[in-house]
């Protein structure tokens, strides 16, 4: 496993690093797990592998227009300053070529293989690019709803891809993942707030203040473990995984209620650490319930 | 303190935990399930946040608390589940044993109280699922296996004191010792618990 700070030499490892594997994996992960959710037959590999493909590119593709389009706000970030566009290894305009060639053919596939899927696909990169990256992310803290809804969309798109419609149990998975995006990006805009700061971007806690901020993490955390176990009843998750979901979402109130009540620095770690291992786990036992 | 070696104990800890909540306890009644579902619950949550926020996290007077949960509901469980005559009272009791030691843990008390609440609840608690299992697998009552979980209670009875020894400031092993062999002292036990239920 690479170092995440450490800069990549070759030209293929400086593209991979634009991708954001970590991120572009788990978003994907959800993909495979909503299609899964629909209970059709899950071992077509052809249609497997498609739907990853064509998602990871599409992730890839919105992320690496993000990329470009934030790379002076990057640059000023000590936390980004290390990306290959913020040190300039690679030319804006490769950096946009890339983006714009991946996410056509990630996008295209989805449309090939299905004009439902392909649309929400499309929603999902419409939304992160345009809506949150270059519309709203430097004017208002809201913004990262929009980011949200955009990463709601790999789950609803393999959902639909399954299902051939979209319905509520979709939508149901779509909102968990909404509501666990606060608990990720606001944990992390807490952590980073003097680099947002510094590079002009608002957030919650400089908005707000950090009690509401606090506050908002607990009261997203709560409604996102509802969302995810009121959806694995709708998939019909057998009883059993539905107690482990049911325990791992307690973890994820205790450590949100710990925020609010007892805020430290500690607590808002284990949180944005505790969300991802929680999707994560929740993502595996949809998978597995089918399996 | 977070080697490899601890993380590894600890992910599988909550992994087994894990599987315990979802599939080791299927075909129990409601309350068995409950008990054993907040035992093992909190056993795959802390585990996991001993691996994320690192073995310190310990140090939390809280611990003193979730320590007597696992016990306490293990052995409502069991008493549930085979001595029948005794459940109802056994839950009263445990309840009893949760809310002193919480009670003596959350207030300020000049006297041995504190300490006296958590020696009575995790003797009980301990002795419970430490001899039950076995007096039952040698009366025939369940598959020999089954004493499997009375060895995990033996040991978890030794991870709660050292536990609670440490937060009270009796200390009978140093505290980097206890820290160390934490995770692995976790992982046994609940491997214990999970073979003696799958052999029940």
């Amino acid at each position: 496993m690479s170092n995440r700070d450490s800069i990549p030499t070759s030209k293929l490892a400086m593209f991979w690093s634009l991708t954001k594997p970590s991120q572009s994996g788990l978003l994907l992960s959800t993909g495979l797990a909503g299609y899964m959710s629909a209970r059709c037959p899950v071992f077509n590999i052809s249609t497997i592998l498609q739907l990853s493909l064509s998602l990871f590119l599409a992730i890839a593709g919105s992320t690496i227009m993000n990329m470009w389009w934030d790379r002076d706000i990057d640059s000023k970030m000590g936390r980004t300053q290390k990306r290959v566009t913020s040190k300039g290894l690679l030319t804006d305009k490769e950096v946009l070529i890339a983006g714009i060639l991946i996410s056509v053919i990630g996008i295209g596939w989805a449309l090939a293989m299905d004009w439902l899927y392909g649309l929400v696909v499309f929603a999902g990169w419409f939304f992160d690019v345009v809506i949150y990256s270059m519309w709203l992310k430097r004017r208002t803290c809201w913004s990262i709803v929009w980011g949200g809804i955009s990463g709601a969309m790999p789950i609803l798109a393999g959902r639909v891809l399954g299902l051939g419609s979209i319905d509520w149990i979709g939508l149901m998975l779509a909102l968990g993942i909404l509501l666990w995006i606060p608990t990720h990006t606001l944990t992390f805009s807490m952590k980073f707030e003097k680099d947002y700061a510094d590079a002009g971007v608002p957030t919650f806690p400089s908005t707000y203040g950090l009690a509401v901020t606090r506050f908002t993490i607990a009261f997203s955390s709560v409604l996102a473990a509802a969302a995810m176990v009121i959806a694995g009843i709708g998939i019909g998750m057998d009883w059993g995984f539905l107690r482990l979901l049911g325990v791992l979402s307690a973890g994820l109130l205790i450590l949100a209620a710990a925020m609010t009540f007892n805020p430290t620095e500690r607590v808002n770690f284990g949180l944005f650490k505790y969300a991802s291992i929680y999707m994560l786990a929740a993502m595996i036992l949809v998978v597995v319930e089918v399996i | 303190m977070k080697s490899s070696s601890h993380r590894t104990f600890l992910l599988l800890t909550s992994l087994l935990a894990g599987y315990q909540v979802s599939v080791g306890i299927e075909g129990f009644t409601i309350l068995p399930i409950t008990a054993y579902t907040i035992s093992f619950g909190v056993i795959l949550i802390a585990a996991l946040l001993i691996y994320i926020l690192g073995i310190e996290v310990l140090d939390s007077p809280i611990v003193v608390i979730v320590s007597t949960i696992i016990p306490l509901s293990l052995a409502v469980g069991l008493v549930w589940q085979h001595l029948a005559s005794v459940r109802t009272s056994f839950l009263i009791l445990a309840i009893i044993g949760f809310l002193a030691v919480s009670l003596t843990r959350s207030f300020p008390m000049p006297n041995k109280l504190p300490i006296i609440a958590i020696a009575l609840t995790h003797g009980i608690a301990g002795l419970t699922i430490f001899l039950l299992p076995i007096v039952l697998s040698v009366q025939g009552a369940a598959k020999p296996l089954f004493s499997l979980v009375g060895i995990g209670g033996a040991l978890i009875g030794i991870v709660g004191l050292l536990l609670s020894s440490q937060s009270i400031g009796k200390t009978f092993v140093p505290r980097d010792k206890v820290m160390n062999l934490f995770p692995a002292l976790l992982f046994f036990t609940t491997a214990l618990f999970v073979a003696g239920f799958a052999f029940r």
